[in-house]
């Protein structure tokens, strides 16, 4: 089962022929994701590694192929009319790795997207500024899986526990922690570390606890803004599975931006300190550092 | 990025919100002409420094005051001079101050009442907000803190942006009768301001309005988004270099987040995420991280070098964490970049480096066989416990 996508998912990858998503859609076939299209305007015609096939825009890859996810590896400056147009064509799942996306922009596509009129039809975006989704595969190093973005596949091993995050590298060490330790995933989603984003921890919490697949999660979060929160308070009223969460920041000077441009303390509740009481009163387990972020998951989970 | 209160007085005239008159000096002689220039009976004097308590900061020459009100050009000159050059301290500068390199001359405004105004990006509703207090003048978080009842908070819808009634409702609520047309066309102009400009926060505290029933923004606080300067080269022309830390201007000229903390333990880390709980987890086992430095997934083996020089730089440094998850990043880079910097700069610190991820046995053996002084760990807790014990 797993979330969001599986290995017969079709993908479609936006800016597919600038050296950074070429790099990422050659390592994401060599992993056994379903790529079927791609896309970059005025190259229409031509195929990428001489098998998928380059359109001019979204709408007529979709209609062509069928894709129901994109990533979008497209610069900054013309990130939000890619995610748009993803929108625009019908695509459920759009990806966007882009980082560096001004807040203006994501502002403007989050309330489009908001408007879509039958929320059945929205689309749902995952990111900005986020290393994508990984549902791994069960052949050699989860190979066989779906990979959409940037994570390094190898890590993955499939199995049963969830894995959400806004920071790429937090959610590789959980991951190959887990993997270390002989436990697999069933999906990993970065949500990406910006301060407007489109899925939430709790929208990727919500989706975990009604997925069979998936046993346990592991939920990282940072400094800035309330998420971690929202997932947490809602998951003390709903979430039926075991819960470790870590919270990156805890010696982050207030008022000072920490790489991501949503990790920044405004105030007293979006400390580290803030977000793990909360977290630990809705009874998640928290780890106190990043290096047992998987130990603490299985402590709590009873392995 | 932020800018100095006399290019937000540009920004205002730009978009016509109304601010008293005022003019930058970077010399008494400019002072004095500024003053005779705004040829009013009273004025006031600004240091232009990038932090803010000003009013009550002092001079380490002994002088008080970063705001001062005079009332003849050569006065103006007078005090111009004894901020000029000299380092103003104030609660926000911390001991080490900053230096004046430009003061502001303004028009001195009398003062009825004060009101609190900013917009702002809200995260929770991804709208823009604005924010309004009868309590201008006053720490806003105080305020909050203590009689959050006068705290009004309007959303915005951005893509129907701000609407005459919500305006009418914030003058209505701050009891504004006579000036609220006046306060409208500023809000008005500040909002279309915060828009356009791609800022993430403007702050005027106080916005005054005069016994003559004017309004005025009296003091401005902007943040701006960085992602956004691309499209607005005339707002990063106004970056101030000379107000930032030397370390983070070097850091960014070489594409690396950088960002200068108090302890002795340098960190070098990939990722954001990953470089905030490693500064995380060496405070745990008792050390205190000198930086938060992310390399990026990217990084080249130069980036690595230039980062690695960087963290020397800094004289409290005393020993260096490197810690790497090589996802797609190759191990060996990193390796080689670290290898390529110690031996440049003859590395007398205890370096603990933890390598994990794609190609970390090369990387692993490139630091082996480098002949260097170097500690490798395993495990990420294990690197910060050693890094702890051979600094303290």
């Amino acid at each position: 089962m797993a979330i969001l996508i599986d290995e017969n998912t079709k993908v479609l990858i936006q800016g597919i022929t600038g050296s950074f998503g070429a790099r990422h859609t050659k390592l994401s076939m060599e992993y056994g994701t379903n790529i079927v299209a791609g896309v970059t305007p005025s190259k229409g015609g031509q195929k990428f590694e001489n098998k998928v096939p380059i359109f001019d825009t979204v709408s007529e890859a979709v209609k062509e192929t069928g894709a129901t996810a994109s990533a979008i590896f497209v610069p900054p400056a013309f990130a939000a009319d890619a995610i748009l147009e993803a929108a625009d064509a019908g695509i459920e799942l759009i990806v966007c790795i882009t980082e560096g996306i001004p807040v203006m922009d994501m502002m403007r596509v989050k309330a489009i997207l908001a408007e879509q009129d039958v929320p059945m039809n929205r689309s749902r975006l995952v990111g900005p500024n986020c290393p994508g989704i990984v549902t791994p595969g069960t052949g050699e190093k989860s190979h066989g899986g779906c990979r959409i973005g940037i994570a390094p596949g190898y890590i993955h091993k499939r199995g049963n526990v969830g894995v959400v995050s806004r920071s790429g590298t937090l959610t590789y060490e959980a991951v190959w922690q887990l993997t270390q330790l002989g436990y697999g995933q069933s999906t990993c989603v970065g949500i990406g570390g910006d301060p407007i984003n489109g899925t939430t921890h709790k929208d990727v919490l919500e989706m975990f606890n009604d997925d069979p697949e998936t046993e346990a999660i592991i939920m990282i979060g940072e400094i800035g803004g309330n998420a971690e929160v929202e997932a947490a308070r809602w998951a003390k009223e709903h979430c039926k599975k075991p819960i470790c969460g870590f919270i990156a920041g805890a010696t982050a000077p207030p008022g000072r931006r920490m790489g991501h441009a949503g990790a920044i303390v405004g105030g007293a509740e979006d400390t580290a300190q803030a977000k793990k009481k909360v977290l630990a009163e809705c009874g998640i387990a928290v780890a106190e550092t990043p290096s047992v972020m998987a130990q603490t998951l299985l402590d709590h989970w009873g392995k | 990025m932020n800018i100095h209160e006399y290019q937000a007085i540009e920004l205002f005239n730009r978009f016509g919100v109304p601010c008293p008159k005022g003019k930058v000096a970077s010399s008494p002689r400019e002072a004095y002409e500024a003053a005779k220039w705004l040829s009013v009976g009273k004025f006031v004097v600004k240091a232009q420094i990038h932090a803010g308590g000003r009013g009550k900061g002092t001079f380490k020459s002994g002088f008080q005051g970063g705001v001062k009100l005079v009332s003849s050009p050569e006065a103006a000159r007078e005090v111009a001079e004894k901020m000029l050059g000299e380092t103003l301290v104030t609660k926000q500068t911390g001991e080490a101050g900053r230096v004046v390199r430009k003061v502001l001359v303004g028009e001195s405004v009398d003062v009825r009442r004060e009101i609190y105004l900013a917009v702002l990006m809200d995260r929770e509703t991804s709208h823009p907000i604005i924010i309004a207090s009868t309590e201008g003048g006053m720490d806003i978080e105080e305020v909050a803190e203590r009689s959050p009842e006068k705290i009004l908070r309007e959303p915005v819808n951005p893509l129907a942006g701000l609407q005459a009634y919500q305006v009418r409702k914030i003058c209505h609520e701050l009891g504004l009768k006579t000036t609220a047309r006046q306060f409208g066309r500023l809000l008005h102009s500040l909002y279309r301001l915060f828009i356009e400009c791609d800022c993430s926060m403007v702050e005027l505290n106080p916005v005054v309005v005069t016994f003559s029933d004017h309004v005025f923004a009296l003091d401005a606080k902007f943040n701006f988004d960085d992602n956004a300067l691309y499209r607005h080269p005339d707002i990063q022309a106004m970056r101030d270099k000379a107000e930032e830390d030397p370390r983070e201007v070097a850091a960014s000229e070489h594409d690396l987040n950088y960002i200068g903390l108090d302890g002795n333990i340098a960190c070098l880390v990939n990722g954001a995420g990953l470089a905030m709980a490693t500064m995380d987890i060496i405070k745990h086992h008792g050390g205190d991280p000198a930086n938060f430095l992310d390399v990026g997934g990217g990084a080249s083996k130069e980036q690595v070098a230039a980062a690695f020089r960087i963290i020397l730089g800094d004289p409290n440094v005393k020993g260096i964490f490197i810690n790497i998850f090589g996802g797609i990043m190759d191990c060996n880079v990193v390796a080689e970049g670290v290898v390529a910097a110690a031996k440049e700069t003859g590395l007398s610190l205890p370096l603990v480096v933890r390598l994990e991820g794609n190609n970390v046995e090369a990387g692993r053996e490139t630091l082996a066989e480098s002949g260097l002084d170097i500690t490798t760990a395993d495990s990420m807790d294990g690197g910060a416990k050693m890094i702890v014990s051979a600094v303290n």
